[in-house]
């Protein structure tokens, strides 16, 4: 039984062997197991385990001028992130770069944010930084190993202001537009356009995002790109061309009175081209691109003169004399006056309406006037009686259908709708049912009232006049969105004699102008009427009066009167017509004259009884 | 024949395991981060020398020397336990645990490896010289002691890993000596009791299944008891002895039952193991080109986890290979074993083959998820001094009890 048998320990040794055998049989079975019937599986949970899909972003693409002139272009720039094991070794790096790159609390709350939601990848800390702060970081590199810079394209502006609400801006996409999809292939990170051009053709300009996978290890950090061939390409997005005329809109801004608020809409009336379109006070869209400085951004929107705002197409305001024209048009085509009608109540200086008198702006009065003198004095009283044939019903029917009450169309986001009553109901809705008298005609037909106007809309009418045909499609800057033209439904002759009286407006007082005496400008001056300090001024014109190549309307406020912005207008015109040498952008020893013209200030709409038991004031309008 | 060329050739397959560890340590040491495992394979090349010096003295000494020694080398190592006890550090893999002998920062070695030898040599003093093996519960007491006072030591670190060593080498040379298995299943029985207590049906079936046993093996009744009321001891026992497990201990074993209780922790390394080797396939990734090795997915890829390097890079194949040389060396250990000329260098080289089976099958069961996770290394092919140098002294005691069957003038 002890060792010393020779035949017992054989024996065991047999056992032994068998039990060395099973153990190693079991063991190359549970590698069979791993290696061979479960290789497929594990090939799979490996190249997983890897290879991290990383969006290739597409590059943005550029916004040019008519020309060709690039407006919105991608320059080099490096985007900050890191990646941290936890949430604690963050905060540490954060600290550590504080110095350099000077996070507010609210970044460093939204960092921290980010992280606690995909902690696997590297936080994005900064986009957008300078040279200088990358090669600050790159020093802190070996203190900080989580930090990750990486070149990421960023949105220039070479023109800045001179064409910021045109262009617009970029900005990375907020969570809830993601939850709501509003952008097709957007993803955390993504660059959308905010405004102007770069937020209406977003989806043609974003291209699409391409995949590259990185070898990463096992906590996360990038190793190598895993090579070409398991790449997919970004989609570049399009060049989006616009009809902007870059020298002109550049002018546009030089122009432009300083220190002033408004803007200028220049526009071919023959297709609808948007040559230029400004708005004053502009800024600077650059400091906007991707993340914005928490100060830029609040002194941005703090600032009382809103150079966010749009005013070519967000700003409404009484359309004024210029709607004179409208009126004008209206009657002609349903063929209630002639050129040369004259209206039974001669100027003498008011029109006595029932119980109210409405003035006209010369207290002299204009006389007994043709339709042609009235457009080109601009006389109320004229129009206050060819309101009262239109009829206030037939007034607001063609109103509507030459567009005053619907948004003009231009490929422009956040376009403000215009006030104009479709019907009589509006007035009903909103004073009542006997809340309101037809006197709210007279008030129509010199452009106040319930009818308040944005300068986009006002340069399409004008357009319209301006155009070959009376019709005209819809402002586009690309392209236009719909077919949506609106006619004036005028003869070539009417048109052509609406024309005429327009130039007569301007041609008294162009004399002055020997510089583009050969050209022949039309154009309306107006005044808005501002509650809140001085009136604002209207100018709109277009040129060469017999075949117009060009409309311009220029809205400055406060600026009194349209007077003041025609020479504004017409060297811009110049600037267009004649070439950039005619003009110079400040006025000078060039001057035009026009005509003095304002507007009486609205009459209030009260019901009579309620107007009788009030203080009797006379409810007349200033006069100037 | 064979078996003549099993035993001679013994040395061989110790070889070739010592120059695949190289190699796969050098490969180890190549990662696209920077790790503990990079060039690494170049000290291990200094201990694979020490090693060889090792094994040529081990090879010079009589075993009649060795034996007379033994009593003295076995005290030593235990004092060294009790030394590295108190002045013991962590490292590696078990920061935790006091494992190490260090002087003025210097790690020296783990002292455990050495015990492991020096208890198989004890033991085999012990077990030699009877003339017939224990028949009873009590006469195995001796045999307990010696490997029980190393044990526990080792098992205060706390070394669960060692401790399985231990385990594995009483089993093994008891077997050796003739035991009675119903006996060593009875020896065994209250820590089957321990690991069948994680259930109240598994530990009622097992209390049942070893009273059936008790009947019919009939040992003495007082022993009969004693197993009993240990295993039911045992059992009541095993959530106190659970709670006095340190963490980490208790998270391996809780992983090895379920890996995804919590992949990013306890789980990764079996999870990350499995799908290294998995995804080796039959030919491998190709020697150095293994990803998760490379990008540091597999965790302690040059000590615990070599072997999924292996099988990640040479894939299946490879993994043959070394388990056929893994399997010739334990054959070849027992036929030394059985052919040896007195006792003690036969119980000796029995307790080294258990020692080495125990370390292979725990380590390379552990890689493919069928073991639970307790950092023992891979003889020859984990990175580490100690235990190199005391498998290449064991495998050079080995070659000379080989040796002296040969010229002993006996034939079989």
């Amino acid at each position: 039984m002890s060792w010393g048998d020779r035949h017992q320990a054989a024996r065991r040794a047999d056992v032994g062997r068998i039990m060395v055998l099973a153990t190693f049989t079991i063991l190359t079975l549970a590698f069979f197991r791993l290696q061979v019937i479960g290789a497929d599986r594990y090939r799979v949970q490996s190249e997983e385990n890897r290879l991290r899909p990383v969006p290739v972003p597409a590059p943005r693409g550029l916004i040019t001028d008519r020309h060709g002139a690039v407006l919105a272009e991608n320059v080099p720039g490096y985007s900050v992130s890191l990646h941290a094991v936890s949430g604690d070794s963050l905060r540490t790096m954060l600290d550590r770069l504080q110095p350099i790159l000077r996070l507010d609390s609210v970044e460093r709350a939204s960092i921290l944010e980010r992280y606690r939601r995909t902690p696997s990848e590297a936080v994005p800390v900064r986009r957008n930084v300078s040279f200088d702060v990358v090669s600050a970081l790159e020093e802190q590199r070996p203190w900080n190993p989580g930090l990750v810079i990486q070149s990421d394209p960023k949105r220039r502006y070479p023109f800045a202001s001179t064409t910021a609400h045109l262009v617009g801006y970029v900005g990375e996409i907020s969570e809830e537009e993601l939850r709501t999809g509003a952008h097709r292939g957007a993803r955390l990170g993504t660059l959308v356009g905010r405004d102007g051009i770069e937020q209406f053709y977003d989806a043609e300009l974003r291209g699409r995002d391409g995949v590259k996978y990185i070898e990463v290890d096992a906590l996360n950090r990038t190793v190598r790109d895993a090579g070409l061939e398991s790449t997919l390409e970004p989609e570049p997005g399009r060049t989006i061309r616009t009809t902007i005329d870059l020298g002109l809109q550049q002018f546009v801004e030089s122009t432009f009175p300083l220190g002033r608020r408004g803007a200028v809409v220049a526009m071919d009336p023959r297709s609808g081209e948007v040559l230029a379109l400004f708005s004053a006070p502009s800024f600077d869209p650059n400091v906007l691109v991707g993340g914005v400085d928490p100060t830029e951004w609040r002194s941005l929107a703090a600032d009382r003169d809103f150079p966010l705002f749009n005013r070519a197409i967000q700003a409404r305001y009484p359309p004024a004399s210029p709607f004179k024209l409208a009126i004008a048009a209206m009657a002609l085509r349903r063929g209630i006056v002639s050129f040369n009608s004259r209206m039974t109540v001669p100027c003498r200086g008011g029109f006595q309406y029932y119980n109210r008198y409405f003035r006209c702006w010369r207290v002299e009065g204009h006389g007994n006037v043709t339709l042609t003198e009235a457009i080109q004095y601009s006389c109320d009283v004229y129009f206050y009686q060819l309101g009262l044939k239109l009829g206030l019903t037939g007034l607001l029917q063609d109103g509507t259908a030459l567009g005053f009450g619907n948004l003009s169309g231009v490929d422009l986001p956040s376009e403000t709708e215009p006030i104009f009553p479709r019907s009589t109901e509006y007035y009903n809705r909103r004073y009542g049912p006997r809340g309101w008298t037809s006197a709210v005609t007279l008030n129509l037909a010199i452009g106040q009232g319930e009818n308040t106007q944005t300068l986009i809309n006002v340069v399409r009418f004008y357009g319209m006049l301006a155009s070959p045909h009376g019709t005209t499609a819809a402002p586009h800057l690309v392209a236009t969105r719909e077919s949506q033209q609106h006619s004036l439904g005028l003869s070539d002759r009417d048109l052509a004699d609406l024309r005429a009286s327009l130039v007569a407006v301007v041609d008294r007082g162009t004399a002055a102008a020997a510089q583009i005496a050969d050209l022949k400008i039309a154009g309306k001056t107006g005044t808005a009427q501002n509650p809140h300090g001085p009136d604002h001024g209207w100018f709109v014109a277009f040129a060469p009066a017999d075949d117009p190549q060009i409309v311009v309307g220029s809205i400055v406020e406060f600026a009194e009167h349209g007077s003041r912005v025609a020479p504004v207008v017409t060297r811009i015109i110049a600037r267009y017509l004649l070439g950039a040498d005619a003009v110079r952008p400040r006025g000078g020893e060039y001057r035009l004259e026009v005509p003095a013209d304002s507007a009486p200030e609205p009459i209030p709409i009260l019901p009579d009884t309620a107007l009788l038991r009030g203080t009797g004031r006379e409810p007349a309008g200033r006069v100037r | 024949m064979f078996g003549k060329a099993l035993d001679s050739a013994m040395p061989l397959w110790g070889v070739l395991l010592v120059a695949l560890g190289l190699t796969l340590l050098f490969s180890a040491g190549v990662t696209e981060v920077p790790s503990a495992a990079s060039g690494i394979w170049k000290r291990q090349a200094l201990w694979v020398g020490i090693g060889v010096a090792a094994a040529v003295i081990a090879f010079r000494v009589s075993p009649r020397i060795l034996e007379w020694a033994t009593p003295a080398v076995y005290v030593g190592a235990l004092l060294l336990l009790g030394l590295t006890l108190i002045i013991g550090t962590g490292a590696g893999t078990a920061l935790g645990a006091k494992s190490w002998l260090a002087i003025g920062g210097v790690r020296l070695g783990q002292p455990a490896e050495l015990a492991k030898l020096a208890t198989v040599l004890m033991l085999a003093r012990h077990l030699g010289p009877k003339r017939e093996p224990p028949f009873t519960l009590t006469q195995l007491l001796p045999s307990l002691a010696i490997v029980g006072i190393p044990f526990v030591l080792v098992g205060l670190q706390p070394d669960l890993g060692s401790g399985l060593v231990f385990a594995g080498l009483l089993f093994a040379m008891l077997f050796w000596a003739g035991v009675n298995h119903w006996l060593l299943f009875l020896l065994a029985s209250p820590f089957l009791s321990l690991l069948m207590a994680f259930s109240t049906l598994s530990w009622g079936v097992w209390i049942v299944l070893l009273t059936v046993v008790l009947l019919w093996v009939r040992p003495y009744v007082v022993e009969g008891l004693v197993v009993w009321v240990g295993n039911l001891a045992m059992g009541l026992l095993a959530l106190e002895l659970w709670g006095r497990l340190a963490p980490y201990q208790q998270n391996r074993l809780l992983s090895f039952l379920n890996p995804e209780i919590d992949p990013r922790a306890t789980g990764w390394h079996i999870i990350q193991s499995k799908v290294a080797i998995g995804s080796g396939g039959i030919l491998g990734k190709g020697f150095t080109e293994g990803t998760q090795k490379r990008l540091a997915f597999l965790p302690e890829q040059h000590t615990d986890f070599v072997f999924s390097v292996l099988g990640e890079e040479l894939g299946f194949l490879g993994v043959l290979g070394a388990l056929t040389l893994f399997a010739l060396l334990i054959l070849s250990l027992i036929r030394i074993s059985q052919r040896a000329v007195d006792p003690f260098s036969s119980f000796a080289v029995a307790g080294v083959a258990g020692i080495l089976l125990t370390h292979i099958v725990v380590n390379v069961g552990m890689t493919v998820g069928i073991m639970p996770i307790v950092g023992i290394p891979l003889p020859f092919l984990s990175y580490g001094g100690s235990f190199l140098v005391v498998c290449c002294l064991a495998l050079g005691m080995a070659a000379r009890v080989a040796y002296e069957a040969r010229h002993s003038g006996y034939t079989s």
